[in-house]
């Protein structure tokens, strides 16, 4: 990827604090280590980072508390929540909350490279558009417009629910955008059963790395688009391009957790 | 006094002293009667023999032959039946007697005999024939007498005789005193009493022995079998049961102690298995953050030393096999991680039917290595159930399986069946809209009784003043109290809004005959409870008297080993296996959970070497 960037990586525990920090050095960014969350939103309000890596369970301050913090005085670094209690609840609370990613622990080399990859594309993206005149910009407007009725679970997945319950989940420009190329895609089966905060299709990039997509809604795929090659996807992400239709179990519940696309977006 | 202890004894002692007290008086009023109309008897007798005597005299004395009357006197006087004959004259001397030896003697005008006419100064003259009677005892051994003086009055004769005697002034010469023993009186008397001695203490004896005998047969017999199913229970043994079959008031506390016991071994179960299920989903979810952050170290640093020595192949293999088994155990930690959850069911309108035969094909190859017959028995008109596909897939998976290991090695059937069952809606039907008088709604969404919002009141008990959180599930008693209150203290129930009571003026709990408080349920009528802490009764008119609702009914059977019959109260509990170290022991418990989640029941049935069989009630009506 090239683009250096500030870590600030938050965690009890000091093997991950050492393990993110070989990992992040050796591709070349620059890593601040925070054994302690109330450390690291002291330094948060000095420092400028071009991305956080938070724990969530943490002692005193949890990491959604920091996230809060995060968001009031570093406004625009992206967030990636991780967690040995990866629960589905925390990672669609961690994405609601206004964090870009949620990496279940343990993760693998490639995995935490991949997720700060995507923050940093991210936040470059933000910028360039900031830079473009258009002052400082809102992460959850880097969206494209699109139909009212899509929910989105951070800003990788969308959803829309069709007449006769079915519903159609894909993936956004934005996180198209942040890839720039697939080179591939893994998706799940037909009657395969997916569920709201985890993996439910992964994208491979030019470098290797695989790119983890959370379903927005849990339910029973019942088609997989034939037509969803990564041309298709890149060209109409929103239409011709869906990945799956599936029967989601608990509307009720989990629709209220998405976050409606907002109109007057700048993609 | 212990034996007073014994309710049989108290009840015999009560019945044979209020027997004994009847006959009492009975006797008593019979014997006096008796007494008095024999001494009447006596007292015409000896009157009559009085007169005789005094009349069978009067010639002798006008004409003062003493020799005579005193021979009439001592005649008369020998009766058997007569004790004594005596005149005496105004002085009180003893003129004539039958007893020789008294003539001559004085007696007081104070003596017995006496005494009725010289109680005053001035003797009185003429009495009455019960004054003139008396009854003494010479002795206080001997037996009764009866005496009766009979007065010798004054007449012209006397006066006017030749003898001259009596001056003609007065009245009374002298009295007539006879007596007669009153032996035979006080023997008939006497036999009388002693027939009624016999008499009370025959009834006594008889009471006793009647009233024992029912006694012993209607209370004390199930009285002991019910003190004894009290101390089994309290032993902790709920499975015991009352085996008596009557209609009286102890057949029905049999049957309402046999109807207690099954609820309370129902609900220690329940609570047990969420407090386990509760403690086991913290172990796991402590387990799940200290390991996955160690694994985090392992599984970094080895990918990482992987990437970076991809020129060196003898290491690459090496690196490969920590990655992968870490990756293992990561996997591992999850499914630990989602066991525990026993998240909430999401609930959409399946086909059992179709759930039923993907379980089976995803347990296929393993019903044909286990030589296992599988036969369907369902029922082709079985309407859509709303319940969560996965979870009961996962039910039906591991039913199978368990049959199958169940039957390992030898082979044999399993069924599967399907039907629909009307059954009482109790514990199953909910509350989802309740108002007070006012209209004014009583669901409250921020406390939830097991996932169900709960219907909330404003409530005063002891003082204090806080809120009743009500289960919504009728019959279920899951209350909630925003602080403790002890059981028994009778609450206060008011709307939470506008603070109408709640309380019924006219009802009462018929379990406690604590005041009943009611909240309407529209559309569905007036639901109704106890005011006192602790009391179950609830009356929710609609559903009691709406009949039964449908469940749908699956069994799985097979025709294995079966599960010995200690076992089977524990088969469901986490952890609990009968499989040894092939099993964890938390595929039963998780099905139990899964189909509480849906308000649904499971129930096993088992016979040692003829197989086991499990009945899941599923309601047709879910509540979300």
């Amino acid at each position: 990827m090239g683009y250096t960037a500030d870590i600030l990586v938050v965690d009890d525990e000091s093997v991950i604090l050492d393990a993110v920090t070989k990992i992040c050095t050796l591709e070349g960014y620059r890593v601040t280590q925070a054994a302690e969350a109330s450390t690291a939103a002291h330094v948060l309000s000095g420092g400028t980072y071009g991305l956080m890596l938070c724990d969530i369970m943490m002692p005193q301050m949890d990491g959604f508390q920091l996230l809060e913090i995060a968001r009031k005085r570093a406004p625009g670094m992206p967030v990636i929540m991780a967690t040995g209690y990866s629960t589905v609840e925390n990672a669609v609370r961690s994405l609601r909350e206004g964090a870009i990613d949620f990496v279940p622990k343990p993760f693998t080399s490639d995995e935490l490279l991949s997720a700060v990859g995507r923050a940093v594309r991210y936040r470059r993206l933000a910028e360039a558009i900031a830079a473009a005149g258009q002052g400082p910009v809102d992460p959850s407007l880097l969206i494209v417009p699109c139909p009212p009725r899509y929910q989105r679970l951070g800003y990788a997945s969308w959803v829309v629910l069709e007449d006769g319950g079915t519903a159609l989940i894909g993936l956004t420009h934005l996180f198209l955008r942040i890839l720039e190329r697939i080179d591939g895609l893994e998706l799940q089966p037909v009657n395969a059963e997916i569920a709201q905060g985890t993996a439910c299709a992964q994208a491979r990039t030019p470098d290797g790395l695989l790119h983890s997509v959370l379903a927005p809604v849990s339910g029973r795929i019942v088609e997989v688009n034939p037509a969803a090659t990564p041309d298709a996807i890149e060209k109409d992400p929103y239409f011709a391009g869906w990945l799956y239709r599936c029967i989601p179990s608990d509307v009720d519940y989990e629709m209220p957790q998405l976050t409606p696309f907002s109109a007057g977006t700048l993609f | 006094m212990a034996f007073l202890q014994d309710i049989g004894l108290k009840l015999i002692l009560v019945a044979g002293l209020t027997a004994i007290l009847i006959i009492g008086v009975f006797a008593y009023f019979n014997i006096q009667s008796l007494d008095a109309s024999l001494q009447a008897e006596v007292e015409r007798h000896a009157n009559q023999l009085s007169e005789t005597v005094k009349y069978s005299t009067r010639q002798d004395m006008l004409v003062n032959q003493r020799d005579r009357i005193h021979q009439v006197i001592n005649e008369v006087g020998r009766q058997p039946s007569i004790s004594r004959v005596r005149v005496l004259n105004k002085t009180g001397e003893i003129i004539y007697s039958s007893l020789e030896e008294e003539i001559g003697t004085t007696v007081d005008k104070k003596a017995e005999s006496c005494y009725a006419c010289h109680q005053a100064d001035q003797p009185i003259e003429r009495l009455p024939i019960a004054d003139r009677t008396r009854v003494f005892q010479v002795h206080p051994d001997s037996s009764r007498m009866l005496g009766i003086i009979n007065p010798i009055f004054n007449e012209k004769a006397c006066w006017s005789a030749a003898c001259h005697v009596h001056p003609e002034q007065q009245t009374v010469l002298g009295v007539l005193d006879v007596t007669l023993p009153l032996a035979e009186v006080d023997r008939t008397i006497q036999k009388s009493r002693m027939e009624m001695l016999i008499f009370a203490v025959i009834a006594f004896l008889a009471i006793s022995v009647i009233i024992g005998y029912f006694v012993e047969r209607w209370v004390d017999t199930p009285v002991k079998s019910l003190l004894k199913a009290t101390q089994q229970v309290a032993d902790g043994n709920l499975g015991y049961r009352i085996d008596i079959r009557r209609n009286d008031e102890i057949g029905k506390l049999a049957r309402s102690f046999n109807n207690m016991t099954d609820k309370l071994s129902e609900a220690r179960m329940q609570l047990f298995q969420s407090d386990k299920l509760a403690s086991l989903g913290r172990l796991a979810a402590g387990v799940a953050h200290e390991i996955n952050n160690p694994l985090t170290g392992v599984l970094t640093y080895s990918s990482f030393l992987m990437k970076r020595t991809q020129n060196q192949p003898e290491i690459q293999e090496d690196l490969k096999v920590i990655v992968r088994e870490t990756l293992r155990s990561r996997d591992i930690v999850k499914s630990l991680l989602d066991f525990a959850r026993q998240s909430i069911p999401k609930k959409n309108e399946a086909d059992l039917h179709e759930i039923i035969d993907r379980a089976i094909s995803v347990v296929h190859n393993q019903i044909t290595l286990g030589h296992v017959t599988l036969v369907k028995n369902l029922d082709p008109v079985l309407p859509r159930l709303t319940l969560d596909a996965n979870q009961i897939q996962q039910v039906f998976i591991n039913l199978i399986v368990n049959g199958i290991d169940a039957m390992s090695g030898t082979g044999g059937t399993i069924t599967i069946g399907t039907s629909v069952q009307k059954l009482s809606p109790v514990g199953m039907a909910q509350i989802k809209k309740a108002t007070c008088p006012k209209r004014h709604s009583l669901i409250d969404g921020a406390v939830k009784i097991e996932g169900l919002p709960s219907a909330r009141v404003k409530i005063r008990a002891t003082g204090e003043e806080g809120f009743l959180y009500i289960d919504p599930l009728y019959g279920r008693h899951r209350d909630q109290t925003s602080w403790p209150i002890a059981a028994g203290q009778l609450r206060q129930v008011q709307c939470p809004e506008c603070a109408t009571s709640l309380i019924e003026q006219d009802v009462t709990c018929p379990l406690c005959g604590a005041p009943a408080y009611w909240m309407e349920i529209p559309t569905l009528g007036k639901w109704e409870a106890c005011t006192r802490q602790g009391c179950d009764w609830q009356r929710w008119d609609s559903m009691d008297t709406g009949g039964l609702r449908d469940y749908a009914e699956i069994t799985v059977s097979d025709t294995g080993s079966g599960i010995p019959a200690d076992a089977l109260p524990r088969i469901f509990e986490p952890f609990f296996s009968t499989k040894g170290q092939k099993g964890t022991g938390l595929g039963l418990s998780v099905i139990w959970g899964i189909i509480d989640n849906h308000n649904g029941t499971i129930k096993v049935e088992s016979e040692l070497n003829k197989g086991t069989t499990f009945r899941i009630r599923l309601p047709f009506e879910q509540p979300r």
